[in-house]
């Protein structure tokens, strides 16, 4: 088998796998706190605690319903996208009209009280949730063992990926969410219900990291803290991307999981960090991102 | 009571404290307090969220750690370099977060913590999840044994009041003004001619640099530097005592921070000890909804209206 700068070609693909898987994750995750971002003008800091609800529902609904792992993609997504829509109607929404910090501050409590909950019924430790039967096994392509499990991941999230992208850029519904991330004021103007609006957005963002928790269930196991420094890694990949565009959250988040399996194999101390030095290689040299617009 | 009057009840008060609190819990509390205090100078006077402050809290703490245990250097010196240490970070992270405002501040402060966390975890010195334990106290001056509660209560006193001294002199400057101009209105700030990034990043380091004194002093009184200091979690938690007591209050801060600590002491003793992160996360959410300004900011409010 051949090598690649020293490097046995079996090893190179299965980082650059998990760099996929990895970043697949990234890219929901960003994308939904972009669509969060757009409208409410707050950072979700509850992100990475409403990716754990996604999976932990997923667990309850398969060991206290029987309800199975495709049930629970959809299920899933939507209780949790529920509760965020009770979150936005009862909590951020008091928030309208003062500093967007204070948004920040009360997601972050939120993540607090979440994390702290789950971390008191169910202790630190992860419960197990099995891949579905469908999707055990793999395939060998000669150069790599394939799992079906996680290229079902990637394939998923890259359709939910361009299918937000698709509503959000070449729908109707789309159009009025655009609007109201350039100018919330004018859009209420017209007749449209910008407050709805608001609300419909929270809760799909939420319903994202919950459909990505749910898809990280069978391979990170349902810990009650899986999301707490997920959420650090994905702000950083939302600060290089910049939340301007939503393709760029994707691409972004993409590209970050697979630098950081390439550090992996080439230098596997980075990379816990590399994505925190890419983010302030971009920062002096792009302060507004990537894809940002120059604030 | 005129102002003078409150500070002679208040230093009379930590005086005589040790006598009647158990002085451990006392000087906790002032490293926390000087900690909120520094916090405060960027967020509550530079109008800028960090959400990375524990790395140089943390850091200090494994710098003074680090320098007490294996160079055996005198105790202020330690506690000095790790403050150095602080404010070079401080310089380090606040050159590439400045280019941002806003929730992308926070977003990079705390992301640039993280990293420094990682840092922590990897690197040798700091003796990984163990922490750097049996940090020698050692004299003050030379002269007092710090291994006595009572000495070393009166010196973590001493740094607190000089710490404190100092963010009441920063605010009370040209510079504070300045810093304030341009919290409320930058642009405006720019067009009289400031230098609004080298304001910002001065007020960072100093800032950078408190914290750093703060988990010095506490690295000395516990004898121990742990990972636990340089967690994301203690960034919130400076965030909190900041909000609870009261946004670019001069005292809000460090009441905030006593009532945090006290809080966690009185629960880590009772049946809720697990649940500490959620009645904190349910203060935050309190805080954030209903109490902005904090518990002085609204005494002061009242104070106000009522003459």
């Amino acid at each position: 088998m051949a090598d690649i700068l020293g490097v046995p070609v079996q090893v190179l693909m299965g980082q650059l796998l998990i760099g996929l898987i990895n970043g697949s994750f990234y890219a929901v995750l960003s994308l939904g706190l972009a669509v969060i971002f757009g409208l409410l003008n707050i950072v979700n800091f509850a992100h990475g605690a409403q990716y754990m609800l996604g999976a932990f529902a997923a667990w309850f609904l398969l060991n206290k319903l029987g309800i199975n792992y495709w049930g629970a993609l959809i299920l899933a997504p939507l209780m949790v996208g529920a509760f965020g829509v009770v979150i936005e109607r009862f909590l951020l929404r008091r928030l309208a009209g003062v500093d967007h910090l204070y948004g920040l501050l009360l997601t972050f409590g939120l993540a607090l009280i979440l994390e702290g909950t789950f971390v008191h019924t169910f202790g630190a430790s992860g419960q197990p949730y099995a891949a579905p039967a469908q999707l055990t096994g793999g395939i060998n392509l000669g150069f790599m063992f394939l799992p079906w499990y996680r290229a079902w991941v990637v394939a998923a999230s890259l359709f939910v990926c361009l299918g937000t992208w698709l509503l959000i850029e070449r729908t109707k519904f789309g159009a009025y969410l655009r609007a109201g991330t350039e100018n919330p004021r004018l859009l209420q103007a017209f007749g449209v219900n910008v407050p709805l609006l608001i609300t419909i957005a929270y809760g799909y963002g939420v319903a994202l990291a919950a459909f990505a928790g749910v898809l990280a269930a069978p391979i990170f196991q349902v810990s009650p803290l899986m999301g707490s420094n997920l959420i650090i890694v994905v702000f950083a990949v939302v600060v290089i991307g910049g939340m301007g565009s939503i393709a760029g959250s994707i691409l972004t988040g993409l590209a970050m999981g697979v630098v950081e399996g390439l550090t992996k194999v080439f230098w596997p101390e980075a990379s816990a960090t590399v994505i925190f030095v890419v983010m302030a290689i971009v920062l002096v040299l792009r302060p507004a991102g990537l894809f940002g617009k120059q604030a | 009571m005129s102002r003078t009057a409150w500070l002679a009840v208040v230093i009379a008060f930590a005086l005589v404290a040790p006598f009647a609190i158990y002085p451990v819990f006392l000087m906790k509390l002032l490293c926390f307090a000087l900690f909120a205090c520094a916090f405060n100078l960027i967020l509550g006077y530079g109008g800028l969220l960090s959400f990375g402050h524990a790395a140089f809290f943390g850091g200090a703490s494994y710098i003074t750690g680090h320098v007490l245990k294996e160079w055996g250097v005198p105790t202020e010196i330690g506690i000095l370099i790790g403050t150095l240490a602080a404010g070079v970070l401080g310089m380090a992270v606040g050159v590439i977060a400045i280019r941002r405002a806003g929730i992308y501040f926070a977003m990079i402060t705390l992301a640039l913590a993280q990293m420094v966390y990682f840092i922590f975890i990897q690197a040798r010195f700091t003796g990984g999840e163990n922490g750097l334990q049996g940090i020698p106290r050692g004299h003050a001056l030379g002269l007092f044994d710090l291994n006595d509660n009572y000495a070393m209560y009166y010196f973590v006193l001493a740094v607190f009041s000089l710490g404190f001294y100092m963010v009441y002199r920063a605010v009370h400057s040209p510079f504070g003004q300045i810093l304030r101009a341009i919290r409320d209105n930058e642009p405006r700030a720019i067009s009289l001619g400031y230098d609004v990034d080298k304001y910002k990043l001065q007020a960072f380091v100093l800032s950078a640099a408190l914290a750093g004194l703060a988990g010095s002093t506490k690295a000395v009184v516990f004898q121990l530097a742990s990972l636990t200091d340089a967690h994301w979690h203690m960034s919130g938690e400076v965030v909190l005592m900041t909000l609870l007591g009261g946004l670019g209050t001069i005292v809000g801060p460090a009441v905030g921070a006593g009532v945090v600590v006290a809080l966690q002491n009185y629960l880590a003793a009772g049946p809720l000890g697990a649940w500490v992160p959620v009645v904190l996360g349910v203060i935050f959410v309190v805080c954030v909804l209903a109490f902005r300004k904090g518990i002085v900011g609204e005494i002061r409010d009242m104070v106000k209206k009522s003459f």
